[in-house]
């Protein structure tokens, strides 16, 4: 005998997402929801943005991480308030799900904000499951990584809204076929915009924020 | 990967769907896992077979349903089947494509013993 059930294994954490969207819509928030696996540079580039938006665009971090607050501190600094998520307590999982965000984002005063960032846990599998109520999602990619990477996470890729090409400062010294890796990209997700810029130096940023900026005018 | 946060949802919803008032065991299992999710199979039943013991899915056959991803073009309205990248159109090449499948994360249904042979169905559909 059958029992029919279809329904689906993440539909608790969807009904969250769908809670939390409609949260941020309220509140005029606009959440960006920042992956990628460990050491693309992630961080860095956030800190870049906030130290570019600061006194333009009233942005609040939320920042994941299996363990340590050195993201977080790294991230306050630009006076932004930000609350970090540690998920060890949670069992360590391996990316952020809608109802840690929830609980997050009440410690963030969203009135106060235009821009939520997401600082998701280094991790370019799992995250892009989980919808947390996000309006966009970004890859972080970095030049020291393998060009096949898009190949291999084609979730993510498809899933994001975005793209970040990051470290061209290193070109020089590596044998990165650049052209491959964006044309990876673009085999996953043929229209997907995608940023090349250097955290570390500034380049290429102000195409980054341009659209970021853009991003936000469109949720006010 | 989170097999074992992903096995857990599906014993607690398969649990959820059993009538309550009835010692029914579970025969199998179905799920419906799309090819774009990266969730392995093996993992999957390996955390499930932990998870489920002592539980009336005990020993249920874990049956998979891989579901192909599958995409309509917005330029040609033609549907393609797409087993690898690139994620263009069979039929056009166009980049414009809406996932029709393939990020399904379901469990379909349970197959239960009939209890007692009384011939009763039952449905049960969550939205």
């Amino acid at each position: 005998m059958e029992i029919k059930v279809v329904e689906k294994v993440l539909g608790a954490n969807d009904a969250i997402a769908a809670q939390n969207r409609a949260w941020f819509r309220e509140k005029g928030v606009f959440v960006i929801n920042v992956m990628s696996s460990p050491g693309s540079g992630k961080t860095t580039l956030l800190e870049r943005t906030l130290a570019a938006l600061s006194g333009r665009v009233r942005a609040g971090v939320i920042v994941g991480d299996i363990a340590t607050t050195h993201d977080s501190e790294r991230l306050a600094r630009s006076g932004a308030p930000v609350v970090q998520i540690n998920t060890e307590p949670f069992g360590g999982d391996c990316h952020l799900a809608a109802h840690v965000i929830r609980e997050a984002a009440s410690g963030l005063n969203l009135d106060d904000l235009d821009l939520l960032i997401v600082e998701n846990v280094g991790n370019l599998v799992c995250p892009a499951e989980f919808d947390i109520g996000e309006d966009k999602k970004v890859v972080v990619l970095s030049v020291a990584e393998g060009e096949d990477k898009p190949l291999k996470y084609p979730l993510m890729f498809r899933v994001c809204d975005a793209a970040v090409l990051n470290k061209v400062d290193l070109l020089p010294y590596l044998d990165y076929n650049k052209p491959l890796a964006l044309e990876n990209i673009r085999r996953i997700h043929p229209e997907i915009p995608v940023f090349e810029l250097s955290a570390k130096t500034g380049q290429g940023l102000e195409n980054w924020l341009a659209w970021l900026t853009g991003q936000i005018k469109t949720k006010k | 990967m989170h097999e074992m946060g992903i096995a857990s949802q599906i014993v607690r919803i398969a649990l959820e769907h059993l009538p309550p008032d009835e010692e029914l065991r579970v025969r199998a299992l179905k799920l419906r896992i799309g090819k774009l999710t990266a969730i392995v199979p093996q993992s999957l039943r390996f955390c499930l077979e932990i998870l489920t013991r002592e539980t009336a899915l005990a020993g249920a056959e874990v049956v998979i349903e891989e579901v192909p991803v599958r995409a309509v073009c917005q330029e040609c309205g033609a549907t393609s089947e797409i087993s690898e990248p690139p994620f263009w159109c069979s039929a056009c090449q166009g980049v414009k494509l809406e996932i029709l499948s393939g990020r399904e994360l379901l469990i379909d249904s349970l197959e239960v013993d009939d209890p007692m042979g009384s011939g009763l169905h039952i449905s049960h559909k969550n939205e």
